[in-house]
């Protein structure tokens, strides 16, 4: 397949005359900005249209097999469509835990059958996908999973319960993460991974309402809930290997999404456009000297994010820390928009106040709502304050 | 994780490293190593030069001194993109030659002087003479005038400050204000007064700079740079100038790095080392945080030398001054908490860390601190 630079030119001009015919109407209601934010029927009908839409144009998946469902094309053709559905600010492609982490993790270790019964689906949006790794008394130390797997006759039977489900409520499948032997060398020993269904008896969900005020995640509760054995992924004990396998897709450090469209950035630009419309002092906000420092030093560390992307794939600038680059990328983007999106409320003077319930709030209380947003990202797949101790002692060799 | 529209422009993210970049920074380093250990570094400090001739001479068989002038000179016709590792590899060394002050006379003499000067000057400096810029009057970096005069009778009067390397120097370009412009022009140490230099005590015991006088220094009308309109050119040389001093300071930042975290393994306080704990854990990832993105916008703005050929543009200086703020910020982070995080062995000159935060109060200001970037990228950010 062709990767010359006049080849990606074009293609890249088909995307954007294929985004500027078919990305849809604003429906009337909020669409989430991230994976991690579908909480309404109307959201949820809206996205898996839009995915649907996008796969059948060819634009999904580019690169899985053509076996399975994808197109067997470079890595770089999903990317460009990548770049260009957020450079155009599309709707996400929003089956993230499928398309991003659980996709990737059967095409690279899953069976023949595996592959054949869960890719396509994940890939067309019948098929939902949710994860359960974090439970309520364990959330960050995963290798503390309690959820009780147990095997009998042709099935396993699932008892616990786990929390922050994403898609929870609506997931048809679950990357599920239990202990099937208390009795193990070491907690981790202990541990399985499972692809699980959602419809059977014995699993139910309950919504949690988020700070935003909304419902986006839920709990799942196991009641001697029976699923089929060969749900079973890998053998017994492949557990903590295989959720921490999917860690390194769910935090970007190795690649194979279908899509990484997961999330509408807000962007410093985004916030210099916000500051032109709001008044200080009776002038345009931009022309405050204090915050314009402010941006400038916004700016730098965005562009500190994409030039670290781009330097981490020069082998030869990255021998110092070979960990660093790659470990830090979620922690420094996320603590870093959580800050612009706070500074964004603070610009507002009274309009500070108002939330997205209000007709008077800026830009529909769309900073406001975003920097509630950004703690799921700040917390999940791992809080800031882990990803700084896995930084400090795996890429500093500072001591647990 | 991707970030919004400027993506779109490929030059914001360019980032490239070549073989011959490649081959400078492993021999620049091991060069550094092997010339520039810390007791080295401790044996320098009283000397007046503050380097070793010895060492000045292999780096000048090296090539590094021609490195970014052209062939016809004597040099190895390679751009800044080049001399990037090297000051990068001084800098973690902590080793302080006067590579900087010549590289920066070289690129004056490239962009301000005829081809006949440029012939008479840069073969002397690319064989290792030592050369220096003369560009303060004052503590002011924003300056662009100066009040240092040459008469009609082509007679120098005034003095320049903080010109870096004076003690040793053969050769300075110094900013002067001649007939209504301000000017470059080439003095030779010989012409100086007894006494016209007057050195500085420098915060940063590595590092040389003087108080010169030039009153009195007699020059001919060959040694004034034929170059009349001078601040374009200011502007250019101070942009490569924070550049290179950003890129040493992380260099310096990455070695102090190094030195607390070798501390931070081996000191036990309450039966355990300190390193476990998060209060000094943690911000020791927020100086690799500060070291990596300086890091990378110091070898961003490297690759636009390299595409566009040393043009000074607006996307380069853009890259200079993120790269000096950046690497500002990450030095003076590095050096304020090694001596912290050292404790009571911290507060001591025997210390180590002594070394990095007196290097990263010097280097702060060297050029522009980090706010004065700031300023300046204001309105090329923010169309204001």
């Amino acid at each position: 397949m062709n990767t010359d630079a006049d080849t990606l030119t074009a293609f890249r001009q088909e995307v954007i005359a294929w985004l500027a015919d078919n990305i849809p109407e604003d429906p009337g209601f909020l669409l989430p900005l991230t994976f991690m934010e579908v909480g309404t029927e109307e959201q949820l009908e809206f996205l898996i249209a839009w995915q649907r839409k996008v796969y059948d144009a060819g634009y999904l998946g580019m690169a899985w097999p053509e076996a399975y469902g994808g197109r067997g094309m470079p890595q770089v053709y999903q990317d460009i469509v990548d770049e260009e559905l957020m450079n155009h600010k599309a709707p996400i492609i929003f089956n993230t835990i499928g398309l991003g982490w659980a996709g990737p993790l059967i095409l690279q270790l899953g069976t023949e059958a595996e592959k054949q019964k869960y890719i396509k689906g994940i890939l067309t949006g019948d098929d939902i996908w949710c994860q359960g790794f974090s439970e309520p008394d364990h959330g960050s130390d995963l290798g503390n999973a309690q959820t009780r797997a147990v095997r009998d006759g042709d099935d396993y039977v699932i008892n616990g319960s786990k929390i922050w489900t994403t898609h929870g409520t609506y997931a048809k499948y679950m990357i599920l993460l239990a202990r099937t032997n208390p009795e193990a060398q070491s907690k981790y020993a202990g541990l399985s991974f499972f692809l699980s269904p959602m419809d059977v008896p014995g699993i139910s969900t309950s919504p949690i309402r988020k700070i935003t005020g909304e419902y986006g995640f839920a709990q799942t509760f196991f009641d001697d809930a029976r699923i089929p054995a060969n749900c079973l992924m890998g053998n017994e004990g492949d557990g903590w290997k295989l959720a921490m396998q999917t860690l390194q897709y769910e935090r970007s450090v190795d690649g194979g999404q279908a899509s990484t469209y997961k999330i509408t950035s807000m962007t410093s630009a985004d916030l210099i456009e916000t500051c032109r419309t709001i008044q200080r002092d009776g002038k345009p906000l931009l022309d405050d000297p204090i915050v314009q420092d402010q941006l400038v030093q916004f700016i730098m560390e965005e562009r500190n994010l994409l030039l670290n992307q781009k330097r981490s794939s020069i082998q030869d600038l990255c021998t110092d820390y070979p960990l660093s680059l790659m470990l830090s990328g979620k922690l420094e983007a996320t603590e870093l928009f959580r800050r612009m999106r706070q500074y964004a409320v603070s610009l507002q003077g009274a309009k500070g106040g108002l939330y997205i319930h209000d007709n008077d709030a800026l830009d529909g209380g769309i900073w406001q709502h975003a920097y509630f947003n950004n703690f799921s990202a700040t917390i999940g797949g791992g809080t800031s304050q882990v990803q700084t101790n896995i930084i400090a002692e795996h890429a500093l060799g500072l001591p647990k | 994780m991707n970030f919004g529209q400027q993506a779109r422009n490929h030059k914001v993210d360019s980032l490239n490293f070549s073989e011959e970049q490649k081959m400078i920074l492993e021999s620049a380093r091991s060069f550094c190593e092997d010339t520039s250990s810390i007791e080295q570094v401790r044996e320098l400090l009283d000397s007046s030069r503050g380097y070793e001739e010895s060492v000045w001479a292999q780096l000048v068989e090296l090539g590094w001194t021609g490195i970014a002038v052209p062939e016809r000179f004597g040099g190895s016709e390679l751009g800044i993109e080049t001399v990037v590792p090297i000051v990068e590899s001084m800098g973690r060394s902590l080793s302080a030659t006067p590579f900087i002050s010549c590289t920066l006379s070289a690129q004056i003499l490239l962009q301000a002087g005829s081809t006949d000067q440029q012939q008479r000057w840069l073969p002397r400096i690319v064989e290792g003479q030592i050369a220096t810029v003369a560009l303060l009057d004052n503590e002011d970096w924003g300056a662009f005038s100066t009040t240092q005069e040459l008469n009609d009778e082509l007679v120098l009067k005034g003095e320049k400050w903080f010109v870096d390397d004076a003690v040793s120097a053969e050769l300075f370009i110094v900013l002067t204000q001649y007939q209504g412009n301000a000017r470059f022009v080439m003095v030779t140490r010989n012409q100086l007064e007894e006494g016209a230099v007057q050195a500085h005590a420098l915060i940063d015991e590595t590092k040389r700079s003087a108080r010169v006088d030039f009153t009195g220094v007699s020059v001919s009308a060959e040694a004034i740079l034929v170059a009349e309109d001078t601040s374009e050119i200011l502007n250019d040389i101070k942009l490569i100038g924070a550049l290179l001093t950003a890129a040493e300071a992380v260099g310096a930042t990455s070695s102090c790095l190094n030195l607390m975290v070798e501390y931070l393994n081996t000191r036990k306080q309450f039966g355990k080392l300190i390193g476990s704990y998060q209060a000094l854990k943690h911000p020791c990832v927020d100086i690799l945080t500060k070291l990596e993105g300086a890091r990378s916008q110091v070898y961003h703005a490297a690759t636009l030398f390299e595409e566009g050929q040393g043009k000074m543009d607006r996307d380069l200086e853009v890259a200079c001054r993120m790269a000096k703020a950046s690497a500002n910020d990450a030095l003076l982070m590095a050096g304020d908490r090694a001596v912290q995080f050292h404790g009571g062995m911290g507060f001591t000159y025997e210390c180590d860390a002594q070394l990095y935060i007196r290097r990263a109060q010097w280097s702060q200001q060297q050029f522009g601190e980090s706010a004065h970037h700031r300023k300046r990228l204001a309105p090329l950010l923010l169309s204001l």
